[in-house]
């Protein structure tokens, strides 16, 4: 290592003259492959061993740096949200709670996505009765499809599209409507009129968020099984009272209610994403396009994880 | 910029630094404003005037010094206090910060509808919707708009009527101190000359302590009692705002009168 360090400050020297005795070795490495790519003499410079080193040491240490850094974002990342979340929830028990501000997000997570939550739940329940059918359920009983329907529907479709839904609806919204209040000195304008920006703008918006999506998903559960009904009697020709019947075999509130459990989480994850991203943009319109993209993505992603993480904690034996 | 014995000043500050990064905005401000008085700061754009405001408002943490209001150190007061000192001051933003989701009225009186806890003084009685709609109507009014502008969403307005309607939200209640971000920026000389008068007017008659930043002698002449300075994060002159255009500093004949020679050197790049 020794002289492999010798070997690479002289290249280095070679090209940056005075260059100080004590750099480190990354930096000299540095300097030394700036000058394998630079120095059009370079074959006389050093030798293909040290060339070849240099270069896979470079490699090395770019990726080295890479995960540092990745982890070192992701870290400090994950803990700010955390910090973001915990006063977010405190303030639930520091009084004042704004409860226009609240009704208004309500109706802007539950009301207005009812619709969007509506179509793709109908269109999800009608596409798994399908594929049960033409995948293997068509050789056993035919109750097998209003089973997997419901089952699919309850613990996982329900929920899940629902929470991407309203993460791409409301989480956009959400960081683009407070993103804009930031830039735009909004946030700044509440505090001097004696209003705390966390409890009027980020608190009343969880609050909504907690509460909406399970509602949203118990329309979801009742679309997506109708959806599935819709297809197999339709479509399939399958006797309406026998699949009901079969459904309310099938139907269990367990799972139900843990669809309802993931709902909340989800409601609390999406708004979480919304707001802290909103909350901390910076930079004008750019900011705040950036902030409703990243809010998007990574509300979207966490529903998928945390859903991961519940289905294991449930249902796990 | 002594201290003065004779009365304590509504505002002081001693040693203000704020270094965002490497790059140093507030180098060792100290400002007395004494109560009653209008105060204008002039300098360049970047000099650091709005963060100045900005670190007596307790929106941006100063590295080090001292703020005081009314004698209380914001800085380290108890977090109560500090609120309620800082509750004292209305504030006009640069851009005029309207809420874009509220109406006009629902803006002009969103102070009067704050339920912080902090509000419960006899000073300011919490407000029915009804009784803030119509104090909003006889504030606008005050600014020269009439209440049925109040319906109007902030998005429907001129730059003019926002800063106006800025005025009036900072204005409403009644807050002993007074912060205007280039009130007159961005609108025409008569718009401007409009928007001093009101500042004027409502400065005089609430008695309030206001603290006004401008690009603008016209306007610093007409809304300011005293002027100062700011470069280089220091105050380099402080006087009467009459003398502004006859200062005798080098740095503020510059300034006033936009010469392009003389000891201040626009630096582009910071
Ligand atoms: N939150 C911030 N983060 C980083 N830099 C800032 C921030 N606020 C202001 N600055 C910098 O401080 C300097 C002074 O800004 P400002 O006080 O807004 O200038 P002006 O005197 O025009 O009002 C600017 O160069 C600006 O880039
Ligand atoms: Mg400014």
């Amino acid at each position: 290592m020794k002289e492999f360090q010798q070997e690479i400050t002289d290249t280095a020297r070679q090209h940056r003259p005075g260059i100080k005795e004590n750099f480190d070795v990354t930096r000299l490495a540095g300097y030394g492959c700036m000058a394998l790519n630079d120095c059009p003499q370079c074959k006389s410079c050093t030798s293909h061993t040290t060339k070849d080193r240099l270069r896979r040491m470079n490699t090395l240490l770019d990726l080295v740096t890479l995960l540092g850094r990745t982890v070192f974002v992701v870290t400090r990342g994950a803990g700010s949200i955390g910090l973001f979340a915990l006063e977010g929830i405190s303030c639930f028990f520091r009084p004042p709670f704004y409860w226009r501000v609240f009704l208004q997000s309500l109706l802007d997570t539950g009301f207005l996505s009812l619709p969007v939550v509506a179509l793709t739940a109908l269109f999800s329940g009608g596409v798994i009765a399908l594929q049960s059918y033409t995948g293997f359920a068509q050789y056993h009983a035919q109750s097998a499809i209003a089973n997997i329907v419901v089952l699919a529907v309850t613990r996982e479709l329900g929920p899940v599209m629902a929470g991407l839904m309203v993460a791409g609806r409301v989480g956009a919204a959400m960081a683009a409507q407070i993103g804009t209040m930031r830039v735009t000195d909004q946030i700044d304008a509440l505090t001097t009129l004696r209003t705390h920006p966390m409890k009027y703008l980020v608190a009343p918006r969880l609050a909504a968020g907690v509460i909406a999506l399970p509602l949203l998903v118990v329309v979801a559960d009742i679309l997506g099984v109708a959806g599935g009904f819709t297809v197999a009697t339709v479509k399939l020709g399958f006797a309406p009272d026998n699949y009901i019947a079969a459904t309310m075999n099938a139907l269990k509130t367990e799972d139900v209610m843990v669809g309802l459990v993931k709902a909340t989480v989800f409601g609390f994850l999406i708004t979480l994403m919304g707001c802290y991203y909103g909350y901390t943009s910076r930079g004008g319109a750019e900011g705040v396009g950036s902030a409703t993209t990243a809010a998007v993505v990574s509300a979207s992603i966490l529903v998928l994880a945390f859903d991961y993480l519940l289905t294991d904690l449930f249902f796990a034996q | 910029m002594t201290d003065n014995p004779s009365s304590a000043p509504k505002i002081r500050i001693r040693g203000l630094r704020k270094a965002f990064g490497s790059k140093v905005v507030l180098d060792g401000v100290d400002l007395d404003v004494p109560t009653g008085t209008s105060f204008v700061i002039i300098g360049g754009s970047g000099s650091g005037k709005s963060v100045l405001l900005r670190c007596i408002l307790g929106l941006i943490q100063p590295d080090e010094g001292l703020i005081e209001i009314d004698g209380v150190d914001v800085l380290r007061a108890p977090r109560r206090e500090r609120e309620e000192r800082i509750g004292e001051i209305g504030m006009l933003f640069q851009n005029a910060a309207l809420f874009d989701s509220l109406s006009v009225w629902e803006n002009v009186a969103f102070g009067l509808l704050a339920p912080e806890p902090t509000r419960h003084s006899e000073k300011h009685p919490r407000l029915s919707r009804t009784e803030a709609r119509a104090r909003a109507n006889a504030v606008l009014e005050q600014v020269g708009l009439d209440p049925s502008v109040g319906d109007l969403s902030p998005s429907e307005l001129s730059g003019g009527m926002q800063k106006r309607v800025g005025l009036a939200r900072a204005i409403a209640d009644r807050p002993e101190i007074l912060f205007f971000d280039e009130p007159t920026t961005g609108l025409d000389p008569i718009m401007g000359a409009v928007i001093d008068g009101l500042i004027v007017d409502c400065v005089k008659r609430m008695g309030s302590t206001a603290i006004a930043i401008t690009h603008d002698m016209a306007s610093a002449q007409r809304i300011g009692d005293e002027a100062a300075m700011l470069y280089q994060g220091k105050l380099v002159w402080q006087g009467p705002a009459t003398s502004l255009m006859h200062s005798g500093n080098a740095m503020v004949d510059q300034f006033t009168h936009g010469r392009r020679e003389g000891p201040i050197s626009m630096e582009l790049r910071r």
